[in-house]
């Protein structure tokens, strides 16, 4: 039973890093335009992000 | 979202003319130079509004012709939020070109709410705290299939610890959304669904502690956790049901600018925010655009649109001195006109007034889920006391064991089928009505809708599509051509109905001159020709004209009279006759005069009819019904209805409606057709049987479940087993309102159009 000590913890940060994985994509606005990134795999070029994150801009717009 | 429910019906605006060169109007790029905010690193951001983004390739087209501009550094558009994000070399840069470059593209623009924001936190909150509890439910769950499998001792003692290692911050992070609601019913000494939850929730925990402490066999974390995911799941879904409606009725705001064209001291025109606008300024509002604020007419004369206010459907003849209220839209000339009172004074600030006045009545409604609670909290935790006291005398004295049983009661009884009953009905719902473009605001509307026993109805855009149509068309057809040409180039809806049906290669016409009030008048093939009021054109037509319908005559010709008729929406008569089929009692209250009332009520045949009402006598005719125990249904579109959309049992409104009605409705059907009425009443009735049923089906488990937990028989893996089998029946339940209804009729909206007189 002394394989559990290390297996519960190699667990346990596997799913902490899945749920940060989560978290990041959240973050960065991933999730924003659900329908519109469905279709842009159709087009053509280069598909670049605007270089500013909507964190940011919600503080500029309150000012 | 389905993007051809998106039909909202735009009037043909004078931009739409063929041949002009599109550009947005100075109003609109005004507006946009005032919107750029300052990016953090010193360029200009400015997120434009464009309801006319459709699919990915009006996507594509637009970020193909903004990237290639030399003074746009990156544009992207969303089209879920149907927004362009553009980002300018600096703070000061002017959008205007960019407004007009969509423009020439044939998308509208204007710079989006700064007070809609993009992001909704609450969302993001729900979500964070699903997956939270999501990730805690998995391993808690595969840690307890440990214990299950048999893990004695030492090991099942550290499984336990793990598990309240993962427990302990999941619940103190994931449960306060549960915890604060409940908090704030218990404050105002009322009871709701998120009590019995979060008691359940808190003494599971604490009950668990304890026996991990005391090394004892059953803990019950992965109950306490597993509860928490299910119900956070159910709630994003309600949340994200309302924001998704939310967001489609904001979209549908009218491209009307927030703020108006001032003139300076030195003559010139600036565009001015709305909130800036004082009394006495100058004002000018030039066709097509919305009154801002409350005004005065010092100069020019025009055609006013003022069916949003009064429900007048015919245009109203306004000149100096005439007063015009904020909301009216301006069809034909330009005028100049003096601020009578600031923006928030205004005519629409009163509306806005009246009609949280009206909603106050509102507030004694309670949803069926805090209704269940009601019974549901004092019976369950009644019969958990009874159990521990029942234990207590049978063991003589153990409360330990005691405790451990009366909180596997309260565990069993599983708030997790009841707190899922209703939300997921609705979400479920919600996307049936979306499917078939309706939009509801949120779940307790749909319960009001099921409870209704009578409608009423607004007359003018809401029974009637408000633009008027020619009933016949005369036969002649070179005037009629040269008819048609001519009122291609006037703004008033009744040339609109003239101008339909004519084609682009008609006569030639030169030098046009409109006359607000009167007509239009030019020289079409280089002969003189008037079309308008009749006494106006009799005065160049060789005989006087035998009606008083609009009329069109060349310079010494035979005038020709253009009988114009009110249409009745599609669907009109078949959505009446449904509902009063269901047995529901139909009014129809209008702001418009009594003949025009009467007729389109005979031709319906609704019996009660009112007309010339005011926005007081709607409100009033309402809460008169209220008084009398009915509960109404009240479908409007005016700003003249906002406040009787929020006085009546429950609303509903046309995507055409003003931005007042809108918000002030419940639901809103974004197709022409009015079969969207009835379809929502059913759906309506049919939730509400599926909320029953869900209720029933969790209410029978609780039967089977809670003298095996008063026996003291229930174990965690028992708990487990039976409040996720429970869940699933009620989610699969919901699941049924997805099947298509066989009495609806999918030909409704293709029905002829029916035509009164006007």
């Amino acid at each position: 039973m002394n394989v559990l000590s290390f297996l519960i913890p190699i667990t346990l940060i596997m799913g902490v890093v899945g749920l940060m994985a989560f978290f990041w994509s959240l973050r960065s606005g991933q999730y924003d335009d659900l329908s519109g990134d469905a279709e842009r795999i159709l087009f053509d070029g280069d598909d670049k992000p605007l270089p500013t994150t909507p964190r940011t801009d919600h503080k500029e717009q309150r000012s | 979202m389905n993007s051809e429910d998106q039909t909202a019906s735009a009037p043909v605006g004078a931009a739409q003319q063929a041949g002009k060169k599109r550009l947005g109007s100075a109003l609109q790029r005004g507006h946009a130079r005032h919107s750029v905010i300052r990016a953090p690193d010193g360029r200009g951001l400015c997120v434009l509004s464009v309801p006319g983004i459709r699919c990915g390739g009006c996507v594509a087209s637009i970020e193909r012709a903004l990237n290639g501009r030399a003074d746009v550094i990156s544009a992207r558009a969303n089209l879920t939020l149907k927004q362009v994000r553009l980002l300018l070399p600096d703070d000061g840069a002017d959008p205007a070109s960019i407004v007009d470059a969509l423009a020439e593209l044939g998308f509208d623009a204007m710079p989006a709410e700064t007070s809609d924001p993009a992001v909704d936190p609450e969302g993001g909150r729900l979500l964070r705290a699903t997956a939270v509890a999501g990730f805690g439910a998995m391993n808690i769950m595969l840690l307890s299939v440990g214990v299950w499998a048999g893990a004695q001792g030492e090991t099942r003692n550290t499984l336990h610890l793990v598990s309240a290692l993962i427990a302990l911050p999941v619940i103190a992070y994931a449960g306060q959304p549960f915890f604060r609601s409940a908090m704030g019913a218990l404050k105002a000494r009322r009871l709701n669904m998120d009590v019995p939850i979060t008691l359940g929730v808190l003494l599971a925990t604490a009950l668990s502690l304890f026996e991990l402490f005391q090394g004892g066999h059953h803990v019950f974390f992965d109950a306490a956790v597993t509860l928490l995911f299910f119900l956070l799941g159910g709630r994003y879904l309600d949340h994200m049901m309302r924001q998704r409606a939310r967001s489609a009725v904001s979209g549908l705001a009218r491209l009307s600018p927030k703020g108006a064209m001032r003139r300076d001291a030195d003559g010139g025109l600036q565009f001015t925010a709305l909130q800036a606008i004082a009394p006495g300024d100058i004002i000018v509002v030039s066709p097509n655009e919305y009154v801002p604020v409350d005004l005065k007419i010092t100069h020019g004369t025009t055609d006013l649109d003022r069916s949003l206010i009064t429900g007048e459907a015919m245009p109203v003849v306004s000149g100096p001195g005439d007063l015009l209220e904020a909301g009216t839209l301006n069809l034909t000339g330009q005028i100049e006109a003096v601020a009578q009172r600031s923006a928030d004074e205004s005519f629409l600030a009163q509306m806005i007034r009246m009609q949280s006045a009206a909603e106050q009545g509102r507030g004694t409604y309670v949803r069926v889920a805090d209704r269940a609670a009601r019974l549901y909290a004092p019976v369950v935790h009644l019969a958990a006391l009874a159990t521990f006291l029942g234990w207590l005398a049978a063991t003589g004295g153990d409360w330990q064991r005691s405790a451990f049983i009366a909180i596997s009661v309260l565990i069993i009884t599983c708030p997790c089928a009841l707190g899922l009953a209703v939300p997921v009905a609705h979400v479920v719902a919600a996307g049936r009505m979306m499917g078939q473009g309706v939009l509801m605001k949120d779940g307790a509307a749909l319960e009001r809708l099921a409870e209704i026993d009578r409608a009423v109805f607004d007359k003018t855009g809401t029974l009637t599509t408000g633009r008027p149509k020619l009933a016949s068309v005369p036969g002649d057809a070179p005037t009629l051509a040269a008819a048609r040409a001519l009122a291609a180039h006037s703004g008033h809806p009744a040339a609109w109905a003239i101008a339909q049906g004519g084609t682009t290669s008609g006569p030639a016409v030169t030098t046009v001159d409109e006359f607000p009030g009167l007509g239009v008048s030019g020289m079409v093939d280089g002969r003189a020709a008037r079309l308008g009021r009749s006494d106006w054109v009799a005065g160049i037509a060789s005989t006087a004209p035998a009606s008083d319908d609009p009329t069109f005559a060349f310079d010494g010709g035979t005038p020709m009279a253009f009988p114009l008729t009110e249409t009745l929406r599609p669907g009109a008569a078949n959505a009446v006759q449904a509902l009063m089929s269901e047995g529901l009692t139909l009014s129809m209250l209008s702001g418009d005069n009594q003949a025009r009332v009467t007729r389109v009520a005979s031709d319906l045949g609704i019996s009660d009819a009112h007309h010339g009402m005011t926005p007081e006598g709607k409100i009033a005719f309402l809460q008169d019904q209220h008084d009398q125990g009915h509960r109404a249904l009240m479908v409007g579109d005016g700003l003249n209805d906002a406040a009787a959309l929020a006085a009546a049992h429950v609303s509903m409104a046309p995507a055409s409606a003003s931005d007042a009605g809108r918000m002030a409705a419940d639901f809103i059907f974004l197709r022409e057709g009015l079969d969207a009425v009835p379809m929502a009443f059913r759906l309506a009735q049919r939730t509400a049987r599926v909320v029953r049923q869900n209720f029933a089906l969790a209410i029978l488990y609780n039967c089977i479940a809670i003298p095996l937990a008063v026996l003291g028989f229930v174990t965690p893996l028992i708990a487990a087993l039976a409040m996720s089998i429970s869940s699933v029946v009620v989610i699969g339940n919901s699941l049924r309102l997805n099947r298509t209804d066989k009495r609806q009729s999918r030909h409704a909206a293709r029905t002829v159009q029916q035509q009164v007189p006007a």
